[in-house]
């Protein structure tokens, strides 16, 4: 019948069509401008330097971060919309050029926003100032999906005042192979923080420090004895919290073995050898011999939120957090806003496992990271999103920004003033802090196997020992036997 | 026999079909073949597998088939048990004995309790996901959860459902989300049985099991399969149950799909990704073939 051989040859230029149309455009597309790896000369920039002539043409730049007013980062998103975009506004129009800036709030998690940059970054747009983690850019970078600043905003972006401010260590947490990708914010540093009124209860001296694991362990013990429906003791563990695993957990223990997760002498990741096993069993003491830990915190999907309102309410006594935790959680209209904070919270030093075990020698430990703003370099302002950059770090509204929100901020000429906290965290902790290694194989796969291994801990799925053969095993497999340490428990 | 005359030549019936043609080319065609290409290189969206992906092979799939490794939670065999176990829990046995059950327990039935049902199974089955998954979180909770709240009040005590039941907790929610579609098939099924069978067999006096096992499933037999087919299919590929465990705790919920979105959204391994997707459907594949040979055979009975 006619109709049926129709119908067979419809179909077969059907599929036909899908095949020649999958083998045209399959060819992985190449990054559209120069890849990172090139050496960077100063001299031939690769797109025209665009210079910041007034324009008539009206220009709308956005910011995205993890920031919603009363919500998390409720005080960034409240300096962007009370100080930055208002005075920029003005700022341009006095200057007769006619800009507009909007402000991205994203509300969902960390891992969310990373894949939402991904995503955006690929198909080639993406809001022209984004808030970036530092150590997610050697993934992106090496993935080409941005680009330093020299090539986005061309050689005139090493004029700003703001470099001569800002130390180069804190510079390196946007830096990948001696390129710069955007501003950091500031750094940050981790350390124990705990409930004045719960220790006062149960005898525990109010200004505490505990000098080992030991008395860490005693001071939870105690704890758990005199008040047992009190969480003692919250350690970061689990897939759930992504990088909060790694960097408030694993790291706080790990440093205090004496090892890092990176060996910055040798370039290679120590995967197996006793710290490690000292470290996991740090792990099942806490959530599985002692249950001083709630472990049901770290295996939940929304366990980090719940862990701040744990402590938030008194039902968890020490948090290992970050300095983000006392100041943006805490703090007035932050998630878990605690009324009297400054009366009812404490903070300590995380110890190493006995005094001169941990990381350099040192009797306590403590791990840095960083966030900053990258320029997207798929904007269509390179110029303009420059200025709005730069404006942000500017000394004026830094200071404004620390109304809001003490903190320790990249430029030295910005002081921390009345929190006599983040004053004391940033003089103590900074010379003791470690940071995490510029490779894009960390934020892909060693960190991801680090939470799966202390997951498996406190979960009870695996003993430290098989834990610890996984996570070596599938290390080597991702960065190469030539990239790990072995050493022998 | 008389052949009709189409309505419409082929030349035009044609035109009107390449529009719709040209869609399923771009979003069905397209893609299927392009996730199969990619699963033999190790394209991925960061990193440098994002500039250069390199064709590996089968590497991507041997990665899935490792067996030293492939049972531990968070790999791909432990996410084919947990599938596994959430398709014959909640599809095979769950929704489709739960839509028997109240296609037969309402049949020839008329009134305000069959309607009222009826409502209630259909809106669990269309209301949209992230609605019904937040409602869920909040029903399952251990300590602030209705049901917990319930089981309490009746001396059941509060079980955790999230952490550990958290496999049947996502059975029964896919049970009661996808009943509807089993139900009304079913029930359009029961109306082409002539009433005369059960009336003849109200006379000689059987039982309501006699009746189940001997006149209403050998004339159901078909639907029953067509139903099983459907309903197993949709649910080994099922996402919702992500928006209530997101595949855990520690991967106990990891489903095949989760496992898949995993690989390619958050390690944003396309070609991983890819792997995994060709398998399922192979698995799909074998899974259907294996329910028309059954359906063949009882069409030829």
């Amino acid at each position: 019948m006619k109709i049926k051989q129709t119908v067979r040859v419809i179909l077969t230029l059907v599929a036909l069509a899908g095949f020649v149309l999958t083998a045209c455009t399959a060819t992985p597309t190449a990054a559209p401008t120069t890849a990172p790896t090139q050496a960077p000369a100063k001299t031939d920039a690769p797109t025209a330097a665009p210079t910041a002539a007034p324009t008539s043409t009206p220009v709308n730049l956005t910011i995205i971060c993890r920031c919603v007013v009363g919500g998390t980062g409720s005080n960034s998103a409240q300096w962007m919309l009370d100080y930055v975009i208002p005075k920029f506004q003005d700022e341009m129009r006095a200057q007769g050029r006619d800009v507009t800036v909007d402000l991205v709030s994203f509300g969902g998690s960390d891992e969310e926003l990373k894949a939402r940059y991904a995503l955006d970054l690929k198909a080639g747009t993406g809001n022209d100032i984004m808030a970036f983690d530092g150590f997610w850019v050697p993934e992106f970078a090496e993935g080409g999906l941005i680009q330093p600043l020299e090539t986005v905003v061309g050689p005139t972006y090493a004029d700003w005042e703001g470099w001569s401010h800002i130390p180069v260590s804190v510079q390196q947490l946007l830096t990948y192979k001696d390129q710069l990708y955007g501003i950091a914010a500031g750094t940050d540093a981790r350390v124990i923080w705990y409930r004045k009124d719960i220790f006062k209860e149960v005898g525990l001296p109010e200004n505490w420090q505990p000098t080992s694991w030991e008395e860490l362990l005693d001071a939870a013990r105690t704890i758990k004895a005199a008040k047992p429906d009190v969480t003692p003791l919250q350690i970061n563990a689990g897939t759930a919290m992504g990088e909060a695993t790694t960097l408030q957990g694993w790291y706080m223990v790990m440093l205090g073995t004496g090892t890092n997760i990176f060996d910055f002498k040798t370039n290679k990741y120590p995967v197996s050898g006793q710290p490690l096993l000292d470290a996991l069993n740090f792990y099942k003491t806490v959530y599985i011999d002692e249950k001083l830990g709630d472990a049901r915190l770290q295996l939940l999907a929304d366990g980090r939120d719940r862990s701040f309102l744990s402590f938030r309410d008194a039902k968890t006594a020490m948090l290992v957090e970050g300095d983000w935790f006392w100041r943006s959680v805490l703090a007035k209209g932050g998630s878990a806003e605690l009324a009297d904070r400054d009366a009812l919270v404490g903070w300590a030093k995380m110890p190493a496992m006995a005094p001169g075990k941990g990381i350099n020698g040192q009797d306590f430990v403590t791990a840095s990271g960083g966030t900053g703003f990258i320029l997207n370099p798929n904007t269509k302002s390179p110029a303009e999103a420059w200025d709005l950059l730069a404006f942000m770090n500017s000394k004026e509204a830094l200071d404004y920004f620390q109304t809001l929100e003490p903190r320790m901020r990249s430029r030295d000429d910005v002081a921390v003033p009345n929190d006599t906290v983040m004053t004391a965290i940033a003089k103590e902790m900074l010379p003791l802090t470690s940071i995490r290694p510029s490779d894009a194989a960390y934020s892909k796969t060693v960190s991801p196997e680090i939470q799966l291994m202390t997951e498996r801990i406190v979960s009870g799925e695996m003993t430290p020992e098989e834990a610890m053969a996984a996570y070596a095993a599938a290390v080597t497999a991702a960065v190469g036997a030539d990239r790990v340490e072995v050493a022998a428990p | 026999m008389e052949q009709k005359r189409p309505l419409l030549s082929t030349k035009t019936g044609l035109v009107f079909l390449l529009p719709a043609l040209f869609f399923v080319i771009l979003f069905l065609i397209f893609p299927f073949v392009w996730i199969i290409l990619v699963s033999f290189t190790n394209e991925s969206l960061t990193g440098t597998g994002a500039l250069n992906p390199q064709n590996v092979g089968l590497a991507n799939y041997s990665g899935l088939f490792d067996f030293k490794t492939w049972m531990m939670r968070g790999n791909f065999g432990n996410s084919l048990i947990v599938t596994l176990q959430f398709v014959f829990g909640s599809a095979m046995i769950g929704q489709v004995g739960l839509g028997l059950s109240l296609a037969i327990a309402f049949y020839r039935r008329k009134g305000f309790i069959r309607e009222f049902v009826n409502t209630l199974v259909i809106l669990a089955w269309i209301i949209p996901d992230v609605v019904v998954a937040f409602s869920w979180i909040a029903f399952l909770d251990r300590d602030f959860g209705t049901l917990n709240a319930i089981l309490s009040a009746i001396g059941l005590g509060r079980p955790d459902w999230q952490l550990e039941l958290s496999l049947l907790s996502i059975i029964i929610f896919n049970t009661w989300r996808g009943a509807a579609f089993s139900m009304l098939l079913f029930s359009s099924a029961l109306e082409t049985i002539p009433p005369s069978y059960l009336e003849t067999a109200e006379v000689v006096g059987a039982t309501f099991w006699q009746k189940l096992r001997d006149i209403l499933l050998p004339l159901m037999r078909g639907h029953i399969l067509t139903v099983l087919i459907l309903i197993t299919l949709w649910t080994f590929n099922t996402f919702s149950p992500f928006l209530i465990t997101a595949g855990g705790p520690s991967f106990k919920t990891d489903l095949v799909s989760i496992f898949t979105y995993r690989t390619a959204f958050r390690f944003y391994e396309f070609g991983q990704g890819g792997a995994i997707a060709v398998v399922v459907m192979l698995i799909n594949f074998a899974l259907a073939l294996v329910y028309l040979g059954m359906l063949r055979k009882q069409a030829v009975e």
